[in-house]
């Protein structure tokens, strides 16, 4: 087996943030601590051929999506859509960025730490379709660079920052959606766009 | 202000905010910015929206899952 204490040392820490990533894969918390438990087993196993030096949070990562991808994605309870539609640019900035502002007499940016919950914030991520959710968790949640979420994906570049971009307008359309149900804000009025365009 | 030039600048916007952009272009956006308002609050309020995002997607781990792992790493290195 590999060296026993330099895996605790190096690999344990990652424990957290790959807990969090799980939770947002899996939708649920057995779910998600059956996947850390199981990609530590397999890190630990595969740890002996792992290079020291190169990016070892990128493998687990990549430990831990593929295991998701090979084990729980055929778990999933809820049929997967696997699309989106097209969501345009600065879709809630277009919303709600000024309409707070002048609401409140505050600068927007003030308002948005306030305006969303933790669990919708979670749920909006979660209701992505799971290779654009993945793509997103890496890189605002796990703060991944594209060429890391590259090789975790085992995708070029271009497909990351596609899906990042596709991912996080939806994302922001969800958040929106959540805003309006609760009667936050009057779906009727929008801020004026920069550029003129759209 | 030129339009091509919000255009740029709003579709350079996540590349920016992920700071993968090269230094040439970050210098042109930022100079954009300095010289336009509203392009401007849009990247100020896109730089907020992640960072609330990040923010609001942490978790706690529960607490026994790290003495679980332990556990299962120990059985592991006795049945090597």
């Amino acid at each position: 087996m590999a060296d026993r204490s330099t895996f605790t040392e190096q690999a344990l820490p990652h424990l957290d943030g790959l807990y969090a990533a799980a939770m947002r894969m899996t939708r649920n918390p057995a779910d998600a601590e059956d996947l850390v438990q199981e990609t530590m087993v397999r890190a630990y196993r595969g740890f002996e051929g792992f290079s020291d030096g190169t990016n070892l949070r990128a493998w687990l990562y990549r430990i831990l999506t593929n295991t998701f991808i090979n084990i729980y994605r055929a778990k999933q309870r809820r049929p997967e859509q696997t699309e989106l539609g097209e969501v345009e640019d600065l879709y809630l900035y277009n919303r709600i960025g000024g309409l707070e502002a002048a609401r409140m007499g505050r600068s927007a940016e003030d308002e948005l730490m306030d305006l969303f919950s933790e669990s919708e914030v979670k749920n909006a991520i979660e209701e992505l379709p799971e290779q654009f959710r993945i793509a997103v968790l890496l890189a605002d949640v796990e703060g991944f660079a594209y060429k890391e979420i590259a090789e975790i994906l085992d995708v070029p570049i271009g497909t990351v920052m596609s899906r990042l971009h596709r991912g996080r307008k939806s994302l922001q359309k969800t958040l929106y959606g959540f805003a309006v149900q609760r009667g936050l804000t009057d779906p009727s009025l929008s801020a004026p766009v920069p550029g003129g365009s759209d | 202000m030129a339009e091509h030039e919000c255009d740029e600048a709003i579709s350079e916007l996540y590349s920016y905010l992920d700071g993968e952009l090269n230094e040439a272009t970050v210098a042109h956006i930022e100079s954009h910015l300095r010289q336009c308002s509203p392009c401007l609050e849009a990247y100020d309020f896109e730089k907020e929206l992640r960072r609330m995002i990040t923010a609001k997607s942490s978790e706690e781990m529960p607490g026994d899952l790290r003495r679980r792992i332990i556990d299962v790493l120990d059985r592991l290195d006795e049945n090597a």
